[in-house]
């Protein structure tokens, strides 16, 4: 750029509390910083393992063979005449991008530390930088849901096409669920201790190792409570096809608490944002 | 081009500081339970404030204004702890000011650390994209100045060997190889410059030197007089958060150089918690006597008995700024402090070597014999020496070349 053209440069004013109108330009201004934190994380993510990026396969595929022997042939819990392997796996696939998604978000922004402390930046780019790390691990964990279709000749019905659709809410629900939790742990680093006890706890409680249809009847408007029961129900749904039947009020209440946590978590994000170079 | 390219009105940065807790998060077992206690007595809500008063509010900028105009180099001077990191780091948006503004016309950069975002597993090539990202450069602007980058770095054979297994040097070239090549109207710079070899350092400054040329903007933060001198058109002194001048680079450093001269006899006063041994150093005084080459250090030491102790001596510890021992002085190892009297007060003068212009700290010592120490207060007072012991010397000393400039002869022998 030439300096001598400053005069038509758009002014920037810094003041307390005016940093509004400003950041979603920002945001758009930052993007190619957003490609390379994510870019980095990427590349640094498998450096110097043996196997590298086997491990986004491996860890998915091995909790996968544990769930399908311990609710599958021990438990014998009922499976819609769907192969064991890919109910489990089909909800699988949203728990662990989701789990990824949480357990790297908290995390980012102290990792970034030295960054945040040091250069200018939207804020919001560091944690959905972690999200779409996450997200490359869910892809490649995809290829095993293909391989485990092909093993076992499974077909999937028009409701494939719908996917996109939940995949956009397992999206949403990670980043508000993300936002949040980053949020905290720059203030309370109690959180570092809080998500991985979420994500232990949150497979058990949702219908990972079990399709949703065992809850009661008269449970299942509560047991949708927990966001990730419709983004779970809504994947089954779309990819078993068949039997499969998606309970609404349930997942409509699970939508709306999702997007509920999306926009609060990015408004509390960018209230606590501004302080973020002072506390961490 | 009468308007300015930068403009602060009234700019103020407040920072509680907690005395008692060492972290600056809170945890949430505090928040929950100072809630928890506003709840359950809304009545008392006062005391819950009179428990918070360990924090203490702590302005680190008080108040500032200035204006600079395009093209301008500034150089901001002051002391540790005036302001002048807290000032670049709200004028590159890394933190909000508490109040006033800034207005800015055009890109900024900052440079507040050297390789900011470098990622150790990464190889160099990836560094100097993401570095370059980190730094506000596009992609493409990368691209294109990448063999430049590279050049000026001197490390093309290890593009593609991680940055971990660099040596510190060619790791400082690399990140300074890639903030040297952005191209903002305002450029921010912290203290970079301290780091990287005598000739790196040159480089860097003559790098700067050129850039501002092009008719950037620069602000400059540096507690090395000599590049700020060379560097600077005008400059900026802060002290306690406040300007005290503004103006041309020659008038500031004077400033400076008063305001450091001023608190030359520092003095140091023990606060009265934390008393741990029958004999303690309760007050140390320095004065500085003299002119260069011949200056006299004295040194005031108070003492208090306070039981029963082995009688002891002092020792006197000239250190430079970073806490490097450059000389050591023992009048004597005879025990003249005995326990027989309850307050001591002892004046030892220390003939100085012809020390190098610089800043230098002092530390006592007491003890009955060099292995039995009694008390022992470390870097306490400071003293600033401002004239070179050469007489006539037009060029700095670096302290890289040591401290001390012993007076030397020369005799021409042509045989």
């Amino acid at each position: 750029m030439d300096p001598k053209t400053t005069d038509s440069q758009p002014i920037l004013i810094i003041a307390a509390g005016k940093t509004e109108q400003q950041y979603w330009k920002d945001l758009w201004r930052y993007r190619e910083l957003f490609y390379f934190l994510a870019w980095r994380d990427i590349l640094v993510r498998y450096k110097q393992t043996e196997i590298g990026i086997a491990w986004a396969l491996i860890r998915p595929f091995l909790t996968m063979v544990v769930f399908t022997i311990v609710f599958g042939n021990l438990a014998k819990l009922p499976s819609a005449g769907v192969p064991y392997p890919i109910l489990v796996f089909s909800a699988m696939l949203p728990w662990q991008f989701f789990a990824n998604s949480l357990s790297e978000c908290s995390n980012s922004l102290i990792s970034n530390s030295n960054l945040i402390s040091k250069v200018y930046f939207p804020r919001l780019i560091v944690p959905l930088s972690a999200i779409v790390v996450s997200f490359v691990d869910f892809m490649i964990s995809g290829i095993i849901l293909l391989g485990l279709m092909a093993y076992y000749n499974y077909v999937p019905s028009w409701r494939i096409l719908v996917l996109p659709v939940f995949i956009s809410i397992a999206c949403a629900a990670s980043i508000g669920a993300g936002l949040w939790l980053a949020a905290l742990t720059v203030k309370y680093r109690d959180f570092r201790f809080v998500v991985p006890f979420i994500v232990q706890l949150g497979l058990y409680i949702s219908p990972v190792g079990f399709s949703s249809n065992i809850i009661p009847s008269q449970w299942r408007f509560i047991y949708a409570l927990n966001p990730m029961v419709g983004v779970i129900d809504g994947f089954r749904w779309s990819i078993l096809g068949g039997e499969t039947t998606l309970y609404l009020p349930g997942f409509l209440l699970s939508l709306g608490l999702v997007f509920l946590l999306l926009i609060t978590g990015i408004f509390h994000f960018r209230k606590t944002e501004r302080t973020f170079a002072d506390v961490i | 081009m009468s308007d300015p390219i930068i403009s602060v009105e009234n700019l103020s940065k407040k920072y509680t500081i907690g005395h008692q807790r060492q972290q600056g998060y809170t945890t949430l077992r505090d928040s929950i339970a100072n809630s928890a206690k506003k709840l359950l007595n809304p009545f008392r809500q006062k005391k819950v404030k009179d428990a918070d008063t360990n924090l203490e509010e702590f302005w680190a900028l008080n108040d500032v204004s200035f204006d600079i105009n395009q093209g301008d180099r500034i150089g901001i001077i002051g002391r540790n702890g005036a302001g002048k990191s807290t000032l670049l780091k709200v004028l590159s948006r890394i933190t909000e000011p508490t109040t006033g503004s800034i207005r800015i016309k055009g890109r900024v950069a900052s440079l507040l650390e050297v390789g900011t975002g470098f990622h150790p597993e990464l190889t160099g090539r990836e560094n100097i994209f993401l570095n370059g990202a980190v730094l506000g450069m596009g992609k493409l602007e990368i691209q294109r100045k990448f063999d430049e980058i590279v050049e000026f770095a001197e490390v093309i054979k290890f593009l593609d060997t991680p940055v971990k297994r660099y040596s510190s040097g060619m790791y400082v070239r690399l990140a300074f190889a890639v903030a040297a090549h952005l191209e903002p109207e305002i450029l921010i710079v912290d203290e970079v410059l301290a780091v990287g070899d005598a000739q790196f350092q040159k480089k860097c400054l003559g790098k700067m030197k050129s850039v501002a040329g092009e008719g950037r903007t620069i602000l400059f933060v540096s507690h090395n007089m000599a590049a700020i001198n060379t560097l600077c058109s005008s400059g900026l002194v802060l002290k306690q958060g406040k300007v005290v001048c503004s103006g041309s680079i020659s008038n500031c450093i004077a400033t400076y150089d008063l305001e450091s001269s001023q608190d030359r006899a520092a003095t140091w006063k023990r606060s009265s918690d934390k008393v741990t041994s029958s004999l303690i150093i309760t007050e140390i005084g320095i004065n500085l006597h003299g002119k260069q080459p011949d200056i006299k250090l004295e040194v005031n030491v108070c003492l208090e008995s306070l039981s029963q102790h082995k009688s002891a001596h002092l020792a006197i510890e000239v250190l430079n700024t970073i806490g490097m021992s450059i000389m050591q002085a023992i009048p004597t190892t005879e025990n003249y402090i005995t326990a027989d009297r309850s307050q001591h007060s002892v004046n030892i003068t220390i003939q100085l070597p012809p020390l190098i212009p610089e800043r230098y700290l002092v530390s006592v010592w007491v003890g009955s014999h060099n292995t039995e120490t009694i008390d022992w207060v470390k870097e306490a007072v400071m003293f600033e020496i401002n004239e070179s012991p050469t007489l006539g010397r037009s060029f700095p000393h670096h302290s890289e070349h040591g401290y001390i400039v012993p007076a030397s002869t020369v005799e021409i022998l042509n045989v």
